[in-house]
This record gives C-alpha cells, sequence and structure tokens, in this order.
C-alpha cells in the first residue's frame, strides 16, 4: 500500500482503476506455506540429475535419451539477455530440481488416497480436488445451471502431478486428460509423435533447460470430433524452498475437437527468488479449436523487489491443420520477472490466432511479455489485444512479433497494444516486430485510446455521449470482455480486475 | 561486454585501410576519441538487434563496391527552381567553383577543414558531441567512424532568420567513389535556417549531420537522395533541441541499392517540437532503412514520426522508430506511424515501433499499417474512366501526401511531389 500513498496519479486516470491496482499491491494471498515432509534430488543439474528424475518417472530409454541430449545442447547455450529485466544472475546449480512429497513415493492409486495435507492444500487454494460441479467460492456460482458446470483439475505440486479429477469421465468421451509423466508411460506413441514439435529442443536457454528437467506436467488427448465435456485445468503450485518447478504441458485437439483449457499458479511468501521455467506445447489439427487460459499469481516478491518467482516460460500453439484456431487469454499480476511469449503458428490455410492479454506489475516487479503470430497459411488471422498496467517503481513490456510469410496470401492482423502507468516510478514499453512479405495481407498495429473501433465510437456518440467518455466506455468494456472471456474457475482472481479501466494511458 | 574476435577482426580490417586526417587543431582530438569509440564498440554486424533488418556488410566492408553513374535526364534537378546557396560536393569532396560564394546574411559558414585548423571555434562542442550522445542506449558505430576519418563537410552557424536556403548539392561521378562528410550546424537562438540536400554523393556514402537548435530557434531540412540505382548510402542526422525550438526534417528516397537513414533527436528544453518525416519509393533492387530515435527529456515537448513507403518488384522497406520518455519528461506528446503500400506479392517491409515510457502524464502513440492497394478505390476509381495504372498513381500520391504535407515550405513541397510523380509515371509499369 505504501507504494501508493505518495503517488500523484495523473488526472484522467480513473480513481477505480488506481484502487483496484492498490487492493492488489503488497497483499499476496496465496504466501502461506505447506507443512509437508518432502524428498529432494541432490541440488544442481547435471546428466545424473537428468536421469534421476527421468527414473523417478519410471521413463523408457528414449525419453531419457531425449532428455540427456536436451541437457547436452543447454550447456552449449547462452541465457538470453535481450528483454528488458534485470535480476541477479541465477546459480542454475544452487536449486533443487525435483521435490516431491514423501506421501507421494507411492502413486495413489485414486484420489480418496491422496495425502489429505495435500488435498488440504488445494482445498484452502480454492481448487478442491474433488469431483465436485464448481469449485467453491466462486463467485456466480449459484448461477450455474441445475445441470451443473465440470471442470477437471490436474493439480500440480513441486515436482509432481498430485492427482487428477474426472478422469473416467472424461475417457468415456474418448479424451485424454492425465500428468504428463503418466502420459509417458500410457501413451508413449502419442507423446513420442508431439512431444517437442512445437518447441524444439533447442528452441530457446530455458526451453532447452526445461526439456532435460521437466518434472511433470499435464498432458491432454481430444480425439477427432470430439468436444471435451468438460473444461479441464492444471492448478500450479510450488511449495519447497530453492526448488526450481520445470513443468510441460502438451495438448492436442485433433481433426474437429474443441477442449478449454485453464491453468492457476501460486506459490509461498519467500525471501529468495525461485525459478519457474515451464514449456507449453499445444497441436491444433484441422478444423480443432483449443481456449487456453491463464491467471498467473505466482508470488511477486515484495515491495523491495525480494524474492518472488521468475517466470521464463516458452508457450506455443501450433494450427496444423486448415482452420484450425487457438485463443490464449492471460491475466498477469504475479512473478518479479515474467519472460513470456505466448506464441500462435499459423501454419492451416484460414487458421487463426488471437492472444488476449491484461498484464500488472506493481512494486519492483519486471514483466516483458507479448506474443508472436507466425502467418504460414494462406488467410490466416490474427488478432492481439495487449493491456499493460505499471504502478510502483515496475517495469511493463510488450514484446511481440508479426510475421506474414510470402506464403501467408491474403492474411489479417490487428494489434492494439494500451499501457497504463499509475505514478512516475514506473515504465511501460512497446517492442512490436512487424514483419510483411506479401501484398495481399494487410497488417494494422495500433497504440492509443483514440483508436478504438470508430464503429462502436459512432455508436456511443450517436447517443450524446462526448467522444472522451464514448472512448473510456469502448476501452473499458474490453478490459471487462477480456476477464469476461476467462473461465469461471478464475473469476475468484479475475473479479478483482474487473474494476480496471485504460482511461489515461500513455499509448 | 566484450566484443567478438570476429567483431574486433572486422573493424580492425576496416581501419586498417583508413588514415586518420591530419588537420591539426582541436579536431584531431575528437577524432582520436571517435576512433577509441569505434574499436570498443565494433563495426556492425548482420547479428546485432539494431541490424535485424538490414545487413551492413557493403557498409562496412573494406573494398567499396561499385555503383554505376545515372544520369537524370528527364527532369530538372531538384530544388531548381529554388532560390538557395549552392555548396557542391563531388564524389564527397568540395568543388569550390561549381558552389556559390559562401556569404549570406545571418549565416556564417565554413568548411570543416577550415573549422577544425583553428585551436578555438564553436564547433568543437557539437562536432562527435552529439554523436556521442546519441551512441546510447544504442550504438552507431558508422557514425563514429564518420566522426574519426571524415575528410570534408560544411559547419554553419546562423545567428538570425536566414532569408534563403543552404544548399547542400552531392554529385556522384566515379564509379568506386567512398565519400565521408559530416556536417555541423548550429541554429542560434531565435534564429531561422533551411538546409536542403539532394544528390547521390558516391558509389558508397557515409554522411552525419549534427545539428543544435538553441532555444527559440528553427531548423528545417528537406532532402532528395538521388535516384542512382546502385549507390548504398549510410546517414546519421543527430539534432539537439532547446526551449521552444523547432527541428523538422523531411527525406525522399526514391532508388538506391541500400540506404540507412538514421535520426537521433534529443529533446532537452522545454515546449520543443521535433517532426521528422519521409516518403520512400523503391522498384526492384531497393532496400530502404528509416531508423529514428527520439528521446524527450524535457516538459510538454512534442514529436512526430511520419513515413510512408512505396515498395514493388522485390523492393524492401525498414522502419525502426523509437520513441524514448525520460521520467521527468511529462506532457510529451508523441506520435509516429509507420505505412507501407506494397504494390506486389514480392516486396516486403519490415518495421519496429517502439515506444519506452517513463512518465506518467503523457501521451504516446504508434501505429504501422501494411498491405496492398484498397481494391475498392481501385475500382472506384477505375469505374470513374481512369485507366487502372493512372489510378493506381493517384492512390500511391495520395498514400505519400501525409508524409510530405510534413514540410512546412509550400515550394518545395511541390517540388518534392513534382518528383513523386515523375516516378510514379516511370515506373508505372
Amino acid at each position: 500500500m505504501a507504494a501508493f500513498d505518495d503517488v500523484d496519479v495523473k488526472e484522467g486516470v480513473d480513481q477505480e482503476t488506481v484502487d483496484a491496482v492498490q487492493a492488489m499491491a503488497g497483499k499476496y494471498k496465496y504466501g502461506w506455506e505447506t507443512e509437508i515432509e518432502m524428498e529432494y534430488a541432490p541440488k544442481g543439474v547435471n546428466p545424473d540429475i537428468v536421469r534421476l528424475i527421468s527414473g523417478k518417472n519410471d521413463e523408457p530409454k528414449w525419453m531419457t535419451e531425449w532428455r540427456l541430449a536436451a541437457f547436452e545442447r543447454w550447456t552449449q547455450i547462452e541465457e538470453p539477455t535481450w528483454a528488458m529485466v534485470t535480476y541477479p544472475k541465477i546459480d542454475f546449480q544452487d536449486i533443487y530440481y525435483y521435490a516431491r512429497p514423501k506421501s507421494m513415493e507411492e502413486k495413489p492409486k485414486s484420489l480418496d488416497e491422496v495425502d489429505p495435507k495435500l488435498l488440504a492444500t488445494y482445498e484452502k487454494l480454492g481448487i478442491p480436488l474433488k469431483e465436485q460441479l464448481i469449485l467453491a467460492g466462486v463467485e456466480g456460482a449459484e448461477d450455474v445451471p441445475a445441470e451443473g458446470r465440470k471442470v477437471a483439475v490436474d493439480a500440480v505440486f513441486d515436482s509432481v502431478s498430485v492427482g487428477t479429477t474426472f478422469q473416467e469421465e472424461l475417457k468415456k468421451a474418448g479424451v485424454i486428460f492425465c500428468s504428463i509423466s503418466e502420459a509417458i508411460r500410457e501413451y508413449p506413441d502419442l507423446v513420442k509423435k508431439y512431444l517437442g514439435t512445437v518447441v524444439p529442443v533447442s528452441d530457446n536457454y530455458y526451453a532447452t533447460l526445461n526439456s532435460a528437467v521437466f518434472s511433470d506436467g499435464s498432458f491432454v488427448y481430444v480425439p477427432p470430433g470430439v468436444r471435451c465435456p468438460m473444461e479441464l485445468s492444471t492448478y500450479f503450485r510450488i511449495n519447497a524452498e530453492n526448488t526450481g518447478q520445470f513443468e510441460r504441458t502438451l495438448i492436442i485437439a485433433d481433426k474437429g475437437s474443441y477442449v478449454s483449457y485453464l491453468e492457476g499458479c501460486t506459490a509461498p511468501q519467500r525471501d529468495v527468488a525461485q525459478l519457474h521455467a515451464a514449456v507449453v506445447e499445444i497441436i491444433i489439427e484441422e478444423d480443432a479449436e483449443v481456449k487456453y487460459s491463464t491467471v498467473q499469481n505466482w508470488y511477486p516478491g515484495d515491495e523491495n523487489g525480494v524474492g518472488g518467482i521468475y517466470n521464463f516460460v516458452t508457450k506455443r500453439a501450433d494450427c496444423r491443420g486448415d482452420r484450425a484456431k487457438i485463443m490464449w487469454t492471460q491475466v498477469e499480476t504475479g512473478s518479479a520477472v515474467t519472460w513470456k511469449y505466448p506464441s500462435c503458428i499459423l501454419r492451416g490455410d484460414e487458421s487463426q490466432g488471437e492472444f488476449y492479454s491484461i498484464a500488472i506489475a506493481n512494486n519492483m516487479q519486471q514483466a516483458d511479455t507479448g506474443t508472436k503470430m507466425v502467418h504460414l497459411g494462406k488467410k490466416t488471422k490474427s488478432r492481439i489485444v495487449s493491456k499493460g498496467i505499471s504502478a510502483g517503481k515496475a517495469q511493463n513490456t510488450y514484446r511481440g512479433l508479426v510475421s506474414m510469410h510470402p506464403k501467408a496470401k491474403e492474411s489479417r492482423n490487428y494489434t492494439q497494444c494500451d499501457s497504463l502507468l499509475i505514478g512516475d516510478k514506473c515504465g511501460a514499453h512497446t517492442v512490436p516486430y512487424i514483419e510483411v512479405k506479401n501484398n495481399s495481407s494487410r497488417v494494422e498495429h495500433e497504440a492509443t485510446t483514440s483508436k478504438v473501433d470508430d464503429e462502436q465510437l459512432f455508436y456511443c456518440r450517436q447517443r450524446g455521449m462526448g467522444e472522451e467518455e464514448a472512448v473510456a466506455l469502448v476501452v473499458n468494456g474490453f478490459v471487462k470482455d477480456v476477464l469476461q472471456a476467462l473461465p469461471m474457475e478464475f473469476a475468484l482472481e479475475a473479479q478483482a480486475l474487473v474494476a480496471i479501466s485504460l482511461e489515461g494511458s500513455v499509448g | 561486454m566484450a566484443l567478438s574476435q570476429a567483431k574486433m577482426d572486422a573493424t580492425e580490417a576496416r581501419l586498417s585501410g583508413l588514415t586518420l586526417p591530419e588537420d591539426g587543431g582541436w579536431i584531431s582530438a575528437s577524432r582520436a576519441d571517435a576512433q577509441t569509440r569505434l574499436r570498443a564498440m565494433g563495426m556492425p554486424g548482420r547479428r546485432d538487434e539494431y541490424w535485424k533488418f538490414t545487413r551492413p556488410d557493403t557498409l562496412v566492408q573494406t573494398d567499396t563496391p561499385q555503383a554505376a553513374v545515372f544520369d537524370v535526364t528527364d527532369e530538372a534537378p531538384v530544388f531548381d527552381a529554388i532560390d538557395r546557396l549552392k555548396i557542391v560536393f563531388v564524389d564527397g569532396v568540395f568543388d569550390a567553383d561549381a558552389s556559390d560564394d559562401l556569404t549570406l546574411a545571418g549565416v556564417s559558414i565554413e568548411r570543416l577543414a577550415d573549422a577544425g585548423q583553428t585551436d578555438i571555434h564553436w564547433a568543437k562542442d557539437i562536432y562527435g558531441v552529439l554523436e556521442t550522445n546519441g551512441q546510447v542506449p544504442v550504438e552507431r558505430p558508422l557514425a563514429a567512424l564518420n566522426t574519426a576519418y571524415a575528410e570534408d563537410g560544411i559547419v554553419i552557424r546562423a545567428t538570425a532568420k536566414v532569408e534563403k536556403p543552404v544548399s547542400l548539392i552531392y554529385l556522384h561521378k566515379s564509379t568506386t567513389s567512398d565519400a565521408t562528410l559530416h556536417h555541423v550546424i548550429k541554429v542560434e537562438s531565435g534564429a531561422e535556417l533551411t538546409v536542403l540536400e539532394n544528390g547521390p554523393a558516391a558509389a558508397r556514402f557515409n554522411k552525419v549531420m549534427e545539428v543544435e537548435v538553441a532555444d527559440n530557434a528553427s531548423f528545417h531540412h528537406i532532402r532528395a537522395q538521388g535516384r542512382d540505382h546502385e549507390r548504398r548510402a549510410a546517414t546519421h542526422l543527430f539534432g539537439r533541441l532547446g526551449t521552444e525550438s523547432v527541428f523538422k526534417s523531411f527525406t525522399l528516397t526514391a532508388n538506391g541499392v541500400l540506404t540507412r537513414n538514421e535520426v537521433v533527436l534529443e529533446l532537452t528544453g522545454d515546449d520543443a517540437q521535433a517532426h521528422v518525416a519521409g516518403a520512400a519509393m523503391g522498384d526492384g533492387d531497393f532496400h530502404h532503412d528509416d531508423t529514428v530515435f527520439i528521446t524527450h527529456d524535457a516538459v510538454n515537448c512534442e514529436s512526430r514520426q511520419v513515413f510512408k513507403k512505396v515498395l514493388r518488384n522485390g523492393a524492401t522497406g525498414v522502419f525502426q522508430g523509437k520513441i524514448l520518455v525520460k521520467p521527468d519528461a511529462q506532457k510529451t506528446d508523441g506520435y509516429q506511424i509507420s505505412q507501407a503500400l506494397l504494390l506486389d506479392d514480392d516486396s516486403q517491409f519490415l518495421a519496429k515501433p517502439e515506444l519506452e515510457i517513463y512518465a506518467d502524464d503523457v501521451a504516446c502513440s504508434h501505429g504501422s499499417t501494411t498491405g496492398a492497394i484498397d481494391e475498392e478505390s481501385l475500382f472506384y476509381l477505375q469505374s470513374r474512366g481512369v485507366p487502372a495504372n493512372e489510378a493506381q498513381g493517384l492512390l500511391v500520391l495520395a498514400f505519400l501526401a501525409e508524409a510530405i504535407e510534413e514540410i512546412d515550405d509550400s515550394e518545395i513541397a511541390d517540388d518534392i511531389r513534382d518528383r513523386l510523380e515523375g516516378w510514379l509515371k516511370r515506373h508505372r509499369d
């Protein structure tokens, strides 16, 4: 709160927004710790650790070798420095790469066998691991129709998946939803076919490290023509100290299928920074559609920048088939440092990519986030809407790429980035790369509040509103739209953001 | 960060063929400093982020790439009808016979070599100084190279409203010329100066212009870069703006196998105004890069960047524009637009329109669009009897008009518009 006491907020910035951002600062709700007996792999990373992790998961030989090759590659490349973030050099040998609750040594056969302490943890986070209709405490739950709304949850605690709900019911529909370690054992052909095909082992420093040491994560396969009967969700919890979380998510939407996937993450409040380096790969075949939503709420560190999560994440969706569709929605409020660019490879003709992002950086937080839209197929479409808010001494950067390849004829991109500064000690930056290599495509990048949709503006003005009022309404309406696009399970966290408006944004 | 061995080698290779001019006086120290700066940063390489869209190889290599001399016979030279004081350089060397007498009311004009030989000179506070300021946060090695090795250039100081433009004309006569020019301009408080530049200059041209615009002073710059197809140019325009000063620069580029125009401005006085604009037309083997960096370091300043490119037959257009607003530069009004019209499928536009903002009470916007000619507009014109190629010409002209409108002087703006129309007629089919 202190950060706001001496801040002169410039005229035109919505007071409700200031209050909402203020309310989020300085009181991290998920900073508590679960006391539970853990077993760790020795600190540091080397081929033996890689083998150990692979061994813990009972992986086949090809997987172990895949990891070792990734490790070998990792030792040859350097940490990237181009993002607009600064942090003390990470000592990669001073981190535990594997931490699992002792009670998880024998994999529980059903949710009933899971350690009550773990169940209590998720209960407290508002994500009870029960096959119930709707998560407790979510506002609006009372409006849910009588037949109910189901969400299957895979809960990842430090390095292992604790349990996955509704697996049987999903199986009846043909949908596979399990931890990636289970998938490597049970569905090796599927994993082998797709793993590393969207984010190659050598993609970037953190992705390469992840390929070597990922311990668990979620796996989803939706067969052709199946509309996944419920939303799928993974909840990531870092609990152990000095431990890095390296999870891997692989989602495959086969021809004509549909799935909505949600992801949430929290961590205890500690004064030593912790590393989270995840990789998410999504494959979308012909006519399939995937919605991927994230509320990223890792511990952001305190107001002096002590502690917090370094969130260095590689997320990418490959629209392989014609008319495939991906929609990324992200609400980024946590982490000390964020380095994250959920991207879309629009390979299939007429495939579509959408990216909606709200990034709020407070105190000493630094966020460098955005997206890449790589248009390869004909008549592909993409839309980027990014809203960045900086307060305190935070730095918030939108970094993105829109690339129209020569063969991506008649494609279309629209990008809109807005930034809002609360106080004069923070920064807001925009670094878009635009590469257009054919002339039948159209690319538009705009970054100003006055550039809202003319038709909407006209509509408002026609009804007697002043221009500014109309712009504010349209922009605010938009932020709310993004939030409303989020699945209900995130409502708890997202509701706090609804008051945010981009009125008074700087560009 | 320490330089890679490859970069060090490339830098030494480039320097080995050059000798620092021995002009004595204050300038020798400035040159030596620039050489040290250059060694520390190294010559630009293909993998440098700031050269992501433009390959610097031919600008850096020791042997000058050849460029045929292009004889313009189909139109009168640009600015021909404008009353101006002409200063002519042939392949980067001042030509006294072809130039006008350098006396003009309200302004003093000297050759760099003469100004550099004295012990004390006002230009000492600008030469290499604005360039040095412009090396942070992004390095511009070709500008440091220029400061160290420029053999010629003009030093201009305006003390009043100068009645006619000073016109720098760069003739290209040798197919192997490698010209390095460095101009220093100071517009004193309350003074007004217009500088025109035109011509291809050389087979390869490295030019730096450093401009100090004092409080309440005004500087206008209009440039047409010449139609030689094979020439290469790397230019830097550094400007420092005082309180309530005005700085306006417009560049027309038609043809040229490689052009990199960097504009680096610092707004250091309150209420200053900086406008930078450009129109570029390329057909075939054409690569044109506008790289602009505007730093707002004072209150209530305005900056505008307007860049338009028309590209066909495999031409490439690049725009890297940045507005940096420092923490105390409140009430900044920053605007940036970059647009490309791709007339066919082989051409490309690569852009990076950047904002970096540390002040909360500012308005900055940037837009960038790329696409083909609007089919509906084309159809509209054709349905009213305008032949297809003429209709396209009209639409292209309309597209480029926004950039030309940035030129205040209507006579000069008309002259530039004529060049555009001429180019469009010649490149219609």
